[in-house]
């Protein structure tokens, strides 16, 4: 054995080319140029070219009339007077209507159907098995396909709508509800509604401190339905019903009056709900059997029944699983929601990158910015749910 | 290389196709703004409306209220926007992704009209089941230039196809078909001699030999042959020439001569 003799280092002696951490902050830094130098060519080769070929470019277009219709909008848009920037937020409010929408009844329908697969009925359990597998395994676009064709085939046309209770029509136009109109005094039943929401939130949270503190309980589904419900309803009669409905009525072609909701929308959300829900079953049932089985053996020798061993016991726990499969599948939902232009519905590919592209042939800058919505829509997302996984992970004590 | 309506800008300004025969219309906003350039118009159309019968409807002007569907990247958006704005008449558009959709859901009764150039309506009732349950409009309510498109960068492959179309143009005016076309090239009249190329290298300052006209009649006729064989009588569409016949008999088909 030979010992090869070191001579001591002496700190602030050694060079700089050997020292580790320098080393490091070089290599990364190189690695940084490279990055930013292979984006900025691409960016002013794309530019070059654009100027060499004559193809306009810039956000110019964003103030230019737009000159299309488009038939669901949130915002009063048309075709005289119009931009392509307004184009753009009627897409992109579209498109988040049906993903919000979406999120909330693919998750309760999900859990439903994730906590059935679980069920000791077997029917129940083997009925939600075959949901999940033939919704997971067929693509969406097909879905929604079927869907499309299954909303609007059966329906009438608008001369034979369907009338349902309550003045509501359908046919294969749409789904026609009544619209509310507010006379004077009619702002103060939403008023009340506002507060009694207010109220019966403030009431489930005082219950719940009640009960941490004594473990008495108090009956916040009745009354918090007072509040919201009935409480509005009696200045409703008080006021001497000031609120007013126009009915949808046929004129000429189609029906006129009241709000209509699209079977493009219905179709879209159908499609999203049902397939979305499929594989947050899924993430359900894998969240619900991580809980080991002695929580919920515990809990029904504490005498818990069934339901609130599964509400209070078995669900808080699964959530920490549960959560970060669902952000994805929230995610998932909200790009899925682009294939809406196969369908027709007008959300912000169709019109923004469909129409708009098209008409001022600004390709680069119109996907650039559905590109930066999209990743904004699913970063806020995302940015929600952390937060809420973090007041949902076990806290260690 | 098929491609729908809305990428097929995109493809030809990457270079992905050279050349872009499809029913794109000819306007000022392509030819100028897209860096692209219209060659010329090889079929006059116009945008109209296609309706069931049942529905009782004789015009366009009638369609006030109605929801129309239609292929969405086109200019069809456009003029029925313009059309309605003019007649001040509302409507609904449901506007979809390619052809095929657009139709099924106007077969679904989800629209009272179809909305496209009128030859394409012609086209698709013939798919129909029943294409006498189907009407078109006699309205036509757009121009619709319809011609290949290509980059202006190349102004050589410009020139090659514009005056390919011109060639085909001229061959008819002047009686060259595919199947006179040699024995024609020895004729006497110095305008057919131009253009078949026994006379004159006209063809080599776009880059291709002096029979070029010869070789384009040859192998797919002249306009009026090409017109009948691929939408005309000789085809399943029977569309009649109206406006795409020649100048000399009241069409809007002109040449510049080839000189």
């Amino acid at each position: 054995m030979t010992t090869i003799p070191t001579e001591p280092v002496q700190p602030g002696k050694a060079s700089l080319l050997y020292d580790p951490k320098i080393r490091g902050y070089v290599y990364q830094l190189a690695l940084l140029a490279v990055v930013g130098f292979l984006i900025y060519s691409a960016a002013s080769n794309a530019i070059e070219n654009l100027r060499a070929q004559k193809i306009a470019s810039g956000f110019g277009f964003w103030h230019n009339a737009a000159g299309f219709d488009v038939n669901q909008k949130l915002i009063p848009f048309s075709a005289a007077g119009s931009t392509y920037g307004q184009a753009f937020w009627v897409g992109l409010l579209n498109t988040l209507l049906v993903a919000s929408i979406g999120i909330v009844l693919a998750t309760f329908l999900g859990f439903f159907v994730g906590v059935a697969r679980l069920s000791s009925n077997w029917i129940l359990a083997k009925i939600a098995m075959v949901y999940v597998e033939v919704i997971r395994n067929l693509p969406l676009l097909l879905q929604l396909f079927f869907w499309y064709n299954a909303v609007l085939k059966p329906l009438p046309n608008p001369r034979q709508s369907i009338a349902l209770p309550a003045g509501i029509l359908l046919n294969n136009r749409g789904l026609y509800l009544p619209d509310p109109q507010l006379e004077p005094g009619g702002s103060l039943i939403v008023l009340t509604f506002l507060l009694g929401l207010v109220g019966a939130i403030t009431f489930r949270y005082w219950a719940r401190k009640q009960q941490e503190a004594t473990g008495k309980q108090y009956p916040v589904g009745w009354i918090a339905l007072g509040l919201v419900v009935v409480l509005p309803f009696f200045v409703y009669l008080l006021m001497g019903r000031p609120i007013t409905f126009i009915y949808p009525e046929l004129a000429g072609f189609n029906l006129r009056g009241g709000i209509q909701i699209f079977p493009e929308f219905v179709a879209l959300l159908i499609g999203l709900t049902t397939y979305t829900a499929g594989f947050i079953a899924e993430v359900v049932r894998a969240g619900i059997l991580a809980v080991s089985k002695g929580q919920s053996e515990a809990a029904h020798a504490l005498g818990l029944r069934p339901g609130p061993t599964l509400k209070l016991v078995v669900i808080p726990q699964a959530m920490r699983v549960i959560i970060p499969p669902l952000t994805s599948n929230y995610l998932n939902l909200t790009k899925n929601s682009s294939l809406a232009v196969a369908i027709g519905y007008p959300d912000l590919v169709q019109v923004f990158t469909g129409t708009v592209l098209n008409q001022t042939g600004q390709a680069v800058e119109v996907v650039a910015i559905t590109m930066a919505v999209y990743l904004t829509i699913s970063l806020v997302t995302s940015l929600f749910m952390n937060i809420y996984n973090k007041r949902m992970a076990l806290v260690e004590r | 290389m098929p491609l729908s309506s809305k990428d097929r800008f995109t493809a030809l300004q990457a270079g992905e196709v050279d050349l872009l025969s499809r029913t794109s219309t000819w306007t000022m906003s392509r030819d100028t703004a897209l860096g692209l350039s219209f060659s010329t118009v090889n079929y006059y159309d116009g945008q109209a409306f296609m309706v069931r019968k049942k529905l009782g409807v004789d015009s366009a002007l009638k369609l006030g209220g109605a929801s129309i569907c239609t292929q969405q990247g086109t200019t069809t958006e456009v003029n029925l926007a313009d059309f309605f704005r003019i007649n001040h008449m509302k409507y609904e558009v449901v506007a979809f992704n390619t052809g095929d959709e657009t139709i099924k859901a106007y077969e679904a009764g989800r629209c009272d009209a179809f909305s496209d150039d009128s030859s394409a309506l012609y086209a698709q009732r013939l798919k129909f089941e029943a294409p006498d349950d189907h009407i078109v409009l006699p309205e036509v309510i757009s121009k619709e230039p319809l011609g290949p498109v290509v980059r202006s960068s190349d102004m050589q492959w410009f020139n090659l196809v514009k005056w390919s179309h011109f060639a085909m143009l001229n061959a008819e005016e002047l009686g060259i078909t595919k199947a006179n076309a040699d024995e024609q090239a020895k004729s006497t009249n110095p305008e057919v001699r131009r253009l078949l190329g026994t006379e004159g290298k006209f063809g080599e300052a776009i880059g291709l030999t002096a029979d070029w006209a010869h070789r384009i009649v040859k192998q797919v006729g002249n306009y009026g042959e090409s017109f009948e064989a691929n939408v005309g009588s000789g085809s399943i569409l029977k569309i009649a020439r109206g406006k795409n016949a020649l100048w000399t008999k009241g069409g809007l088909q002109y040449a510049p001569p080839v000189r």
